[in-house]
């Protein structure tokens, strides 16, 4: 691993970000917007959830699944592009730089993404009258949430052979998550057992870390051990796909 | 420069590759030939490290495939047939990203970037999206993407498939002038006339099997270097003769009407391949 390749993998993804930084940055507030408006002011007006204002609880949600769907984004479908349709990935093959570097250098490039929505989210919020605290631990757990998403976009982009599967799996991963990982309402009103499955969802800790510590609480071991843990097996696994994609 | 020893390629039970033995020997333009699956683009990606051997034994520059993979990505320089520039980025950015990658310093990855533009006669458009190359200047960004690290094997496989005849002609220049200048090429091809032009020697491969190698003229002499051709019953017949006055005498023999020519690659690879295949 080098960090010099680590730097070029990330610039190549940043000159295209940067091409495109002001359309990229309208265009993922849509989402957010429309969930603050509908969730927050219009179904939750006047709502409680957890013992304080509904907008103030759905805020860490809405920031949590802003930033699994853009770092998974920001690298699943144009990785999954580059190496099954363009085979632009080739160019980093025949290179003299080591898998993990490449596996890195995507995923620190995903991340970024992720982090620039997620503060247009949260000057959003502010708009809208929430209230929250953003401290260190907070900034951590967002970006620990950004790393592991990048890096499963990352193994699924290396791992589906087409990009309509790409489509299917956040049809049928990332869409459930969206809603049932404690993002709009709390998990207490589940059954025992699907809630057991739920917090097994590495977006129900980003959820749980990023609300406890918006409310003003000590940083949620459990939660951030999971997201670490995630984001170290995913990275670990991203490298070995990365190895083993020379048939 | 590159030696090959037994080298095989399995996909399953399919043998792609089938204990290929071959020295290219340094400053040489060196062609693989052979029909479509013949196994010369798997016999190329292995060479440069995007496909896996099943076994056999492969040195380039004395150095061992994969133990020095690194060192060796460092010497060779690749053109792969399909096009693989970076679409969302500019010519000016590719040929950069390429030198980041081979760890060129900033000040000499300019120059050599200026260089090579100039030298494929694209540098009025470097800072165009290469999505809107047409494909000869996506071929020749290719090559310069290819040099940029001074490799001393340049790898190019179907080099000028797709392109039109005046394209294909600028581009065999290109690639002579790089020959010329010491560089050793490797290119596949099943472009008869690509081969004739552009290599000193080439092997040719049947279903991943060597069954030919020479140089273009040696191989044409083994065959007849004069060829008389007339058709028959609606069948084009070919008759192999070592001399010009021998093809002379037989072309005389005949009571229809034929063809004298010099032999080429072409009459070479049929009566190697075509007929084995019509055999089988």
């Amino acid at each position: 691993m080098n960090l010099q390749d680590i730097k070029t993998v990330f610039w190549r993804d940043w000159t295209v970000l940067n091409r495109r930084l002001v359309k990229f940055v309208l265009s993922r507030m849509i989402s957010p917007v429309l969930y603050l408006v509908a969730f927050g002011w219009g179904l939750g007006r006047g709502m409680q959830a957890n013992g304080g204002n509904y907008l103030d609880f759905i805020i860490p949600g809405i920031m949590a699944l802003n930033a699994m769907n853009i770092s998974f984004s920001a690298v699943g479908s144009p990785l999954n592009m580059s190496r099954v349709y363009h085979n632009t990935l080739e160019e980093y093959l025949i290179a003299p730089i080591s898998p993990a570097s490449y596996v890195i250098g995507k995923i620190l490039a995903g991340t970024l993404p992720g982090l620039m929505s997620c503060t247009v989210i949260l000057g959003l919020a502010y708009l809208f009258g929430a209230d929250f605290i953003v401290n260190a631990w907070f900034i951590v757990a967002l970006t620990l949430t950004c790393v592991l998403f990048a890096a499963m976009g990352f193994v699924v982009a290396m791992l589906i052979d087409s990009h309509e599967d790409m489509a299917n799996f956040s049809t049928y991963v990332l869409l459930p998550m969206s809603f049932l990982c404690a993002t709009f309402f709390p998990l207490d009103r589940l059954p025992r057992v699907l809630r057991g499955i739920i917090e097994l969802l590495p977006l129900t800790h980003a959820t749980y870390a990023l609300r406890c510590i918006g409310r003003g609480g000590e940083p949620p071991c459990l939660s951030m051990g999971v997201l670490l843990l995630y984001a170290v097996i995913l990275t670990g696994i991203g490298i070995w796909t990365m190895e083993r994609v020379r048939k | 420069m590159i030696s090959i020893q037994g080298l095989v390629k399995k996909f399953g039970d399919r043998v792609v590759v089938d204990n290929l033995v071959l020295d290219i020997e340094k400053g040489e333009t060196f062609g693989l030939l052979g029909p479509n699956g013949a196994g010369k683009t798997t016999t190329l990606r292995i060479l440069t490290m995007l496909t896996k051997a099943t076994s056999g034994l492969i040195t380039i520059n004395n150095q061992r495939l994969p133990e020095d993979e690194l060192a060796i990505k460092a010497l060779i320089g690749v053109v792969p047939q399909h096009i693989n520039l970076d679409i969302d980025l500019t010519a000016e950015e590719n040929l950069d990203l390429h030198g980041r990658l081979h760890h060129i310093p900033a000040a000499e990855r300019g120059r050599r970037i200026d260089e090579l533009l100039e030298f494929v006669e694209l540098n009025d458009r470097r800072k165009d999206m290469v999505n809107t190359f047409s494909g000869g200047m996506k071929r020749r960004l290719m090559i310069a993407r290819a040099l940029l690290h001074r490799p001393q094997i340049l790898f190019l496989d179907e080099p000028t498939v797709g392109l039109d005849p005046q394209v294909r002609r600028r581009l065999w220049d290109l690639i002579k002038n790089l020959n010329s200048e010491g560089l050793t090429v490797l290119i596949t091809t099943h472009y008869i006339e690509e081969a004739e032009n552009l290599c000193q020697r080439v092997a040719i491969l049947e279903r991943g099997r060597l069954i030919a190698l020479d140089s273009p003229a040696s191989l044409c002499q083994r065959l007849g270097s004069f060829v008389v051709e007339w058709v028959e019953s609606g069948v084009t017949q070919y008759r192999y003769c070592t001399s010009r006055s021998e093809a002379t005498a037989f072309l005389g023999s005949l009571t229809v009407n034929a063809v004298l020519r010099k032999s080429n690659l072409e009459d070479v690879f049929v009566e190697i391949t075509g007929r084995k295949v019509v055999d089988r």
